[in-house]
C-alpha cells in the first residue's frame, strides 16, 4: 500500500475519473439513439465495463482495495447480461 | 518518500493514463462509427485494453496480496469474456439481418480456398 501519494498523483486520478464518468454518459447516446437492438447491447456492456474502470479509479483515490472486488463483480454481470440479451435476440428465450 | 515509492506512483500513473486514454478512445469508435460491427470493434478492444490497463494500475499500487491479487484476476477475467460478448453479439446482429456497410459482404464459399483463408 502506498502511504502517501503524490499531489500530482490525486490530481491526475480525480481527471481520470471526471473523464472515465463523462465517456460513460456519453455511451448512454447510443443506447437511446439505436438505431438496432445490437447498438443498444453494445452500448450498454461498454457502459458496463467503463463502471468497472470507474470502480477500480475509485478504489484507488480512497485506497480502499474492496471497490476492486466490487469492479470484478460487475465484470461478471455485465458478461452475463450481454450472453443473455444476445441470446434472446437470436432464439426468442433464453432457457429451453 | 524513498524512490521506490516514487517509483509506484509513477508507474501508476501512467497506467491510469493509457486506461482513460482507451476508455476514451472506445467511446469515440462508439459514438462515431457508422455501423454495429465497426462500433463492435472499437469498444471491445479499446474498452477491455482501458479497464485491464486501470486493473494494472490497482495491482502496482495495492501490491501483489489482497485486492491486488483481485486486480489480476480481473484482467484475467475480462480477457476471457470481452471478446466472448463481442462474438455473440455480432453473431445475433448479423442473424437478425442488420446490413454490413456498403461494399463489404460476407465471404462466399467459393472464395474460401482449402486453407480456410479468403482469396
Amino acid at each position: 500500500m502506498a502511504s502517501e501519494l503524490p499531489a500530482v498523483l490525486t490530481t491526475l486520478l480525480d481527471a481520470a475519473l471526471i473523464i472515465a464518468s463523462a465517456v460513460t454518459l456519453l455511451a448512454a447516446y447510443r443506447v437511446i439513439q439505436g438505431p438496432t437492438v445490437p447498438d443498444r447491447v453494445v452500448a450498454l456492456d461498454t457502459i458496463g465495463t467503463n463502471v468497472v474502470a470507474i470502480a477500480v479509479l475509485f478504489a484507488l483515490t480512497t485506497d480502499t482495495g474492496l471497490f476492486v472486488t466490487v469492479g470484478l463483480v460487475l465484470a461478471i454481470i455485465g458478461f452475463i447480461s450481454t450472453i443473455t440479451v444476445a441470446r434472446f435476440v437470436t432464439e426468442g428465450d433464453i432457457i429451453q | 518518500m524513498t524512490p521506490l515509492d516514487m517509483l509506484q506512483a509513477v508507474v501508476v500513473g501512467v497506467l491510469v493514463v493509457t486506461g482513460t486514454f482507451f476508455l476514451l478512445v472506445g467511446t469515440i469508435g462508439l459514438l462515431r462509427l457508422p455501423n454495429v460491427y465497426n462500433r463492435l470493434h472499437a469498444t471491445s478492444k479499446a474498452t477491455t485494453l482501458g479497464a485491464a490497463s486501470l486493473f494494472l494500475a490497482g495491482f502496482a499500487y495495492f501490491g501483489p496480496r489482497g485486492a491486488g491479487l483481485t486486480s489480476l484476476v480481473g484482467i484475467v477475467f475480462l480477457f476471457l469474456t470481452a471478446p466472448t460478448g463481442a462474438h455473440m453479439i455480432s453473431r445475433s446482429a448479423q442473424k437478425i439481418g442488420v446490413p454490413f456497410v456498403e461494399g463489404v459482404s460476407w465471404p462466399a464459399s467459393e472464395d474460401i480456398d482449402e486453407k480456410g483463408e479468403i482469396d
